[in-house]
């Protein structure tokens, strides 16, 4: 490991790969990646593996376009020798409630105000996209066809490699302990493996980025919740779109490989840091998925997990400094949804890094927008 | 065209050969859940009761490590591929 750099980025997970890949690419010479466990073993190896632009506020819409226009380059991109598994088959939005039906008649105005063409369907429509799905008590759902699947594991390690080629030193299995601060100036990480003089420091930790956030004095309002999911064997064909649910709380994607991976938003999650499993998701995700697409009842649950979403009180990111506190920058609470926005986010948290205009306006995303009480909730997560 | 030992399917679940293993070795992997994140080896139905063992012995091998010590794998339920109608109908009446 390296004694010195230009940055340092903490975390081995899709974001700070992403950022470490791009502060490179704009011309940052000495980047140092320090990553506790290996890559992927935090929030990013565990989720449910979907991009979608179809938002329900502006600032996710914009980001969600952005990633997703990335996304359709970064094979080229990378240079990776592995497919990202990245499709475009959709997501299709249900709506069981009126209240939900009429949520997403707002979610598809705004998005079409900004040039997402997501669209609003009857049951019937949304039986023609997924023939095996049961519309009983169905009112309507919403579908974007640019929205879909990519592979979380490739997608980082691909940020990884294109990194390394350009220079960067990435550490795996060092532990940051400490940061160390002088002046209101970042001087040094402290890791495990011995310490690093910079000037920078870039705090993508993910669950663990309250943690982090404490080293240099900063109490970010983030709170950490378990969520389950699981995957089936592959199979042959039976959906094209990422099927998904906010008033039951379900989310279900057949991958390119041919599994079906599917989860649950449980509203009564304690916060915490338990990533345990139970047999009560098994039986409750299949019940609900076995109703809504009774075609699975056949397929084999293969394995069962569970990851943390790091969640904001708005559901949106908390990206950039903080005030009086210089050489830090936190890509953090992404409310489980950093997997899709890693593209662009790396991006605006390399040009804020170097001191350019970012390619999106996201002063409003500032960690102090909570005090100020400029923030509104994103009302479509799972 | 001959084979060679590079040609050996090491996960049966997902057809990942010894070969694919050896270059995610080649490609930084110390531990086997690194290797099964890069090539699925070990993420199909028999979650690698067959391979984790064949995978930690070339770890070892190319790392000079013992076995015990190469990083162990995650192991996770079920034990065995069960159907989702079998699990969506756990605790109702007249089921075990």
């Amino acid at each position: 490991m390296r004694g010195t750099a230009d940055a340092v980025v903490i975390g081995g997970g899709v974001i700070g790969a992403s950022t470490a890949y791009n502060l490179l690419k704009l011309g940052m010479r000495d980047v140092v990646l320090c990553e506790k466990s290996t890559f992927c073993s935090g929030s990013t190896g565990r989720c449910g593996a979907g991009v979608r632009e179809q938002w329900g506020s502006k600032g996710n819409c914009l980001l969600a376009k952005a990633a997703i226009d990335r996304f359709e380059q970064l094979a080229d991109e990378l240079n990776y020798p592995h497919d990202l598994e990245f499709k475009q088959k959709g997501y299709l939005m249900l709506a069981h409630t009126e209240k939900e039906w009429d949520q997403f008649q707002k979610n598809v105005e705004l998005q079409n105000s900004v040039g997402i063409n997501a669209r609003l369907c009857t049951p019937e429509e949304a039986r023609q996209i997924v023939p095996a799905l049961n519309t009983e008590g169905m009112l309507g759902a919403t579908f974007n066809a640019r929205d879909g699947h990519a592979n979380p594991f490739h997608v980082t390690r691909a940020y990884l490699t294109a990194a390394e080629r350009l220079g960067a030193d990435i550490n795996y299995f060092t532990e940051v302990t400490g940061i160390e601060v002088s002046g209101g100036k970042v001087k040094s990480v402290i890791t495990d493996k011995g310490v690093i003089e910079t000037p920078l420091v870039i705090n993508a930790a993910g669950p663990w980025a309250k943690p982090v956030g404490e080293m240099v004095g900063v109490n970010l309002p983030l709170y950490t919740q378990r969520h389950q999911i699981l995957v089936t064997e592959p199979v042959g064909w039976l959906l094209d779109p990422m099927v998904m649910s906010f008033s039951i709380g379900i989310y279900c994607q057949q991958t390119p490989h041919g599994s079906l991976v599917m989860g649950i938003g449980d509203p009564q999650e304690p916060k915490g840091y338990d990533i345990g499993h139970s047999w009560q998701f098994l039986q409750e995700m299949c019940r609900i998925m076995t109703g809504l697409l009774p075609v699975l009842k056949d397929v084999r649950v293969v394995r069962q997990w569970s990851g943390l979403y790091t969640m904001t009180p708005d559901a949106h990111p908390i990206l950039g400094g903080v005030p009086g506190l210089d050489g830090y920058l936190q890509a953090v609470g992404f409310s489980g949804h950093g997997f899709m926005l890693a593209p662009v986010v790396g991006e605006i948290m390399a040009e804020m890094a170097m001191g350019r205009d970012t390619c999106l306006d996201v002063r409003n995303l500032d960690a102090g927008r909570f005090e100020r009480g400029e923030y509104n909730v994103e009302p479509s997560v799972v | 065209m001959a084979k060679t030992d590079d040609d050996i399917i090491v996960c049966r679940c997902e057809d990942v050969t010894l070969g694919e293993i050896r270059r995610a070795i080649a490609e930084g992997a110390t531990t086997i859940d690194e290797i099964r994140r890069i090539t699925r080896a070990g993420m199909g139905p028999c979650q690698g009761r067959t391979c984790r063992q064949l995978i930690a012995s070339e770890l070892a091998r190319k790392t000079g490590k013992p076995v015990a010590e190469v990083w162990p794998s995650t192991v996770r339920p079920p034990m065995k591929p069960i159907t989702m109608g079998s699990l969506a109908k756990i605790g109702e009446e007249g089921e075990e």
